[in-house]
């Protein structure tokens, strides 16, 4: 019965293929003119020309007759530029005209470890010192300073983005109609991929390392600007009364009530912000943002794998640390201090204290601490460089073999299916499913999402990216679930299974082109590859959570209706977890879309590639249009998988 | 208890739903029943007109939904009426401007929450002080202030502990010190003791009257166990669907229910802890005991042991040892089983 349904649903899709060889041309690929045939555009409609004009005009436009927009971006960029030159001067060149020279290495190291043992014990302090160890011993090529590079990027954009990210949040919750009008472009922004942000950023304020910041800031904040608002609006309101009560003025409720209340969301915001950060950061390398990421995109284009390899780890590992010791921070509760003496109530400042002091005498007599000792430095390119060329020598016929077989058999035919639907069909399809899922509004809005991709003029390549993203999808689900199944079931694995999820997803994906371009070098299928590594971390997860997370009395009332293991996972688990799965394939094709796009760097015919040539040209109208293309897919198909999942857990009900 | 009018209530009205000020002023101000329900509007609050007196207890009581938080928080303006006058010390708290509402509660009102509502990220010192910080005594002032009253509140030596550390009556504790900071004039408790277990509650309930002792304010406390309401209340008002069905004193509403519905509410509670001698005695008639006679104010409880000791009926006297009436053994038997015999 319900099968006959799905069918129905699926009619006017299927009648559109079927009828394909009697369709007019426009029907089946978007016309490239206008209907009514002025000439010389991409696009059904010039989205590209009018966002370019928009551009100009905004650049040329005084306000108030007194400055202009470029005034504008000129004093932000200028302010920036300021600030990181305080975060550079201070993590690694010193303040010349002061004589005073950077934090030294070791106070780094020390820091790390003091901080890390007061949050949470010695295995974070272990973390974080051996995290700036590595970075002073592998330096051999520069990677402390590289480092230190991204960590003063780091160290402005953070805390600007969530200063953004909080007042939007506040505007949001305040206002109900700020909140309407903030939430969707919320929504647009964060699946917006990278490289739309350095394009319009490097349109307005050039390239180099404060325009790196800037992207990275806008980049960043939607998170915290989103966990803000659920945050406040998550308090309880006997705790707001509470506040109204006591006689709180609006600045003390919001202050002294509303934000301390919000702490665990704050909290949550600060962790997201700064790995979004991070990740963006070593991606605005293609503006010229200095740092780590333009030492990996150099490496990486040379295809010198082992230096690359290195630079690589001391990102993973700057991401690892950050990340480990944000989620501390936020987790570290308040709690009474103990009775005594000072040493005794604050060890780990007394500690530190005692730390700097010893610094700042010993500094002078022995120089190692300011400057890690070169001849201590080393570098394993070679070793590593020496592995690549092996598997190059040895198994490069066989993965070879393997990528062409996979590419003639399997990729090519699919893509030439995909490309080969009529694009009033996908509308048909998307817009039955939205009303089937939930009601017409949902279908007149994924209809709109596609619409605006047909009418832009880059329809075969978003088609392009969604034959990627979907291949990837179907792979990573072939994988993916199985493993969250076996995970699932035992305390062990799952809690290993988590672990390993929670590490991956701290890298920042441009890590995962390395080990496929090891592999496959420059290809659709180290692309795919890097895809499925990246965007197989939420189905997993997601998986693992479903299963895990079945109420305990229909487990028991299975249990006593005599099932096996197997029947408890094919009739209780699986069918229970089903609308969780279905959130975990929406994360993992958004993580996909993410990653097609940033996979366009080596080397991919659909839209990143174009994003790529914006890039170059710096064509700001191109960039915006195909980034809005991209965020339409991933918010479709997010709609649409998320209108699913709700109806199956009210069906079971576990809404 | 003096009669002097605290809070002064007329006609208040709360609705929920889409646009109750118009839906209200359609229906001339007096909307049915069908009207309510066929526009589906919520009836929180319906014609509540009543008077808080200086220095009593007034415990509001009612089923579930029936409108008791809402009544409480339209008299301290946390929920704006739809309806109706809410007079504080003879200002109109519906017509006063925020400043003001501001300065009343700063000053003149506390309230105590269900669930305790502390703030997570401050210590029980700093939550006790929090009504003081915001009014902008120093820090000397009113964490000498707050000291006092972790005193008062028996939580010594627990000054730095964060309210995650702290049992749920002890943060109960700390949501009464925090409501007392200010010495308020009129203290309003929403169900403060409904999420403890029932041990803790019945201490917190000792160690309130133990307070109310001390401090002898104005209090309107939301409860719905009845035990609670007689152990503390000087009036009850009984809610039911957002309309106060009665208001009156304990013993009134037992041995003259106005409604079904209070008959029904009450039911199960035992009478002889509640009526007073002279709501069942009888003109003098016939032959009273030589050895005994009862007061009328006292207790059926505090009298019925040594009454039913006696083989005859018994004499009751006034304040002034003057006789007003006789109660007879078999109206107390009846009395006390009433209840049971119900059943
Ligand atoms: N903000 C609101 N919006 C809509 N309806 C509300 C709102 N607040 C309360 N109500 C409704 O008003 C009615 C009275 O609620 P109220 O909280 O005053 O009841 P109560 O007597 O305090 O119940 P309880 O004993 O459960 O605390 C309920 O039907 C409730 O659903
Ligand atoms: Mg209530």
């Amino acid at each position: 019965m319900r099968l006959d349904r799905a069918l129905l649903v699926l009619a006017p899709f299927s009648l559109l293929i079927i009828f394909k060889p009697w369709l007019p041309g426009w029907a089946i690929t978007p016309p490239k003119s206008c209907l009514g045939g002025c000439a010389d555009i991409d696009g059904m409609i010039p989205f590209v020309d009018w966002v370019n004009a928009a551009i100009v005009f905004l650049r040329k436009y005084e306000f108030f007759d007194a400055f202009t927009f470029r005034d504008i971006t000129r004093s932000i960029s200028g302010m920036v530029d300021s600030l990181l030159h305080f975060t550079e001067g201070l993590l690694h060149e010193g303040f010349a005209d002061f004589g005073i020279g950077a934090i030294p290495w070791i106070a780094l190291v020390g820091a790390a470890a003091i901080y890390g043992w007061y949050l949470r014990g010695w295995k974070l302090a272990l973390l974080g010192s051996s995290c700036f160890l590595y970075l002073a011993l592998f330096s051999k090529r520069g990677i402390w300073e590289l480092s230190m590079q991204t960590l003063s990027a780091i160290a402005v954009s953070a805390p600007i983005a969530g200063l953004i990210g909080i007042l939007v949040g506040i505007l949001a919750a305040k206002r109900r109609t700020a909140e309407r009008i903030i939430w969707p472009i919320l929504n647009v922004l964060q699946s917006l991929p990278h490289f739309s942000y350095l394009i319009i950023v490097a349109i307005f304020f050039g390239v180099g390392s404060k325009a790196g910041v800037i992207a990275t800031i806008v980049f960043a904040f939607p998170p915290m600007a989103r966990l803000t608002l659920v945050g406040l609006q998550n308090i309880r309101s006997e705790v707001i009364e509470a506040g109204i009560m006591s006689g709180c003025s609006r600045m003390q409720m919001l202050f002294k009530v509303e934000l301390p209340s919000a702490r665990n969301e704050l909290m949550l915001g600060v962790n997201q912000i700064i790995m979004q950060c991070l990740a963006m950061v070593v991606i605005a390398s293609f503006i010229g943002q200095s740092g780590l990421g333009h030492d990996l995109l150099a490496r990486l284009q040379r295809l010198a794998i082992g230096q690359a390899l290195e630079v690589g780890v001391a990102v993973v590992f700057i991401a690892i640390a950050l990340d480990r010791f944000s989620q501390a921070i936020a987790n570290k509760q308040p709690t009474h201090l103990p009775e005594g003496t000072f040493w005794k109530r604050r060890p780990c400042l007394t500690t530190f204290i005692g730390f700097v002091a010893a610094i700042l005498v010993l500094s002078p007599i022995a120089p190692f601490i300011a400057k890690f000792p070169e001849h201590l430095t080393i570098s394993t390119s070679t070793f590593w460089d020496g592995i690549v060329d092996y598997i190059t020598l040895h198994f490069y016929g066989p993965l070879a073999n393997f990528r062409d077989a996979l590419l003639v058999y399997f990729l090519i035919p699919f893509r030439s299916a995909i490309t080969g639907i009529p694009w009033i069909a996908i509308i048909a399809l998307v817009a039955c499913l939205g009303w089937r899922m939930g009601g017409w509004r949902l279908a007149l809005t994924v209809s709109l999402f596609v619409f605006f991709i047909a009418a832009s003029g880059y329809w075969v390549r978003a088609m392009i990216t969604l034959y990627m993203v979907l291949v990837s999808l179907m792979i990573c689900a072939v994988f993916g679930i199985p493993i969250g199944i076996w995970a699932s079931r035992r305390e062990w694995s799952t809690r290993l299974m988590q672990n390993i999820c929670d590490t991956f997803q701290t890298f920042p994906s441009f890590i995962y082109l390395l080990p496929v371009v090891m592999l496959f070098q420059i290809s659709d299928v180290s692309a795919i590859f890097a895809i499925i590594i990246y965007a197989s971390i939420p189905i997993v997860r997601y998986t693992i959570f479903g299963l895990r997370n079945v109420p305990q009395e229909i487990v028991e009332a299975a249990v006593t209706s005599g099932c096996t293991q197997n029947q408890m996972l094919w009739k209780v688990r699986l069918p229970m977890a089903f609308p969780e799965i279905i959130l975990g394939l929406n994360q993992t094709l958004m993580f996909g879309l993410f990653m097609v796009m940033i996979a366009g760097f080596i080397g991919t015919v659909d839209l990143s590639q174009e994003i790529f040539r914006a890039l170059t040209f710096n064509d700001g109208g191109k960039g915006l249009v195909i980034g809005l293309c991209v965020s339409f897919i991933g918010l479709t198909a997010d709609r649409l998988l998320v209108a699913w999942s709700d109806r199956q857990k009210q069906e079971y009900g576990l809404a | 208890m003096s009669s002097n009018t605290k809070i002064a209530c007329k006609e208040i009205w709360k609705l929920y739903g889409s646009n109750p000020r118009e839906f209200f002023e359609k229906n001339q101000r007096n909307p049915s029943d069908e009207a309510i329900k066929s526009e589906q509007y919520i009836p929180a609050v319906r014609n509540a007109t009543f008077d808080v007196h200086e220095g009593e207890i007034l415990v509001i009581m009612g089923l579930s939904g029936s409108g008791k938080s809402t009544l409480v928080r339209c008299l301290s303006r946390l929920v704006e009426p739809t309806w109706g006058k809410v007079e504080f010390d003879g200002i109109d708290l519906l017509q006063a401007p925020e400043k003001t509402l501001i300065e009343i509660r700063r000053h003149k009102m506390g309230m105590v929450f269900q669930n305790f509502a502390l703030l997570p990220h401050r210590t029980v010192l700093q939550n006790i002080a929090f009504p003081l910080e915001v009014q902008g005594i120093d820090k000397a002032t009113r964490e000498s202030k707050a000291r006092e009253i972790i005193e008062i509140v028996g939580l010594q030596g627990r000054d730095n502990y964060y309210p995650r550390e702290l049992s749920g009556g002890q943060q109960q504790r700390v949501g009464i010190g925090r409501s007392l900071a200010v010495e308020p004039d009129i203290w309003f408790l929403d169900e403060p003791f409904s999420a403890l277990d029932p041990l803790i509650r019945k201490e917190m309930q000792n160690e309130f009257i133990r307070l109310q002792s001390i401090l002898g304010k104005t209090i309107v406390f939301i409860t719905h166990d009845f035990d609670e309401a007689i152990k503390l209340a000087d009036r009850i008002a009984i809610m039911y669907e957002g309309i106060i069905v009665q208001l009156g004193t304990a013993e009134e509403l037992i041995s003259n229910p106005a409604t079904q519905y209070v008959e029904e509410f009450t039911r199960d509670i035992p009478r002889a802890k509640l009526l007073s001698v002279s709501s069942i005695m009888e003109p003098l008639s016939g032959t009273v005991s030589e050895h005994l006679s009862v007061f009328a104010d006292d207790s059926i409880e505090k009298i019925a042991r040594t009454v039913l000791a006696q083989e005859s009926d018994v004499q009751v006297m006034d304040q002034q040892n003057q006789a007003v009436g006789m109660l007879r053994r078999q109206r107390l038997l009846e009395t006390i089983f009433e209840n049971s015999s119900e059943e």
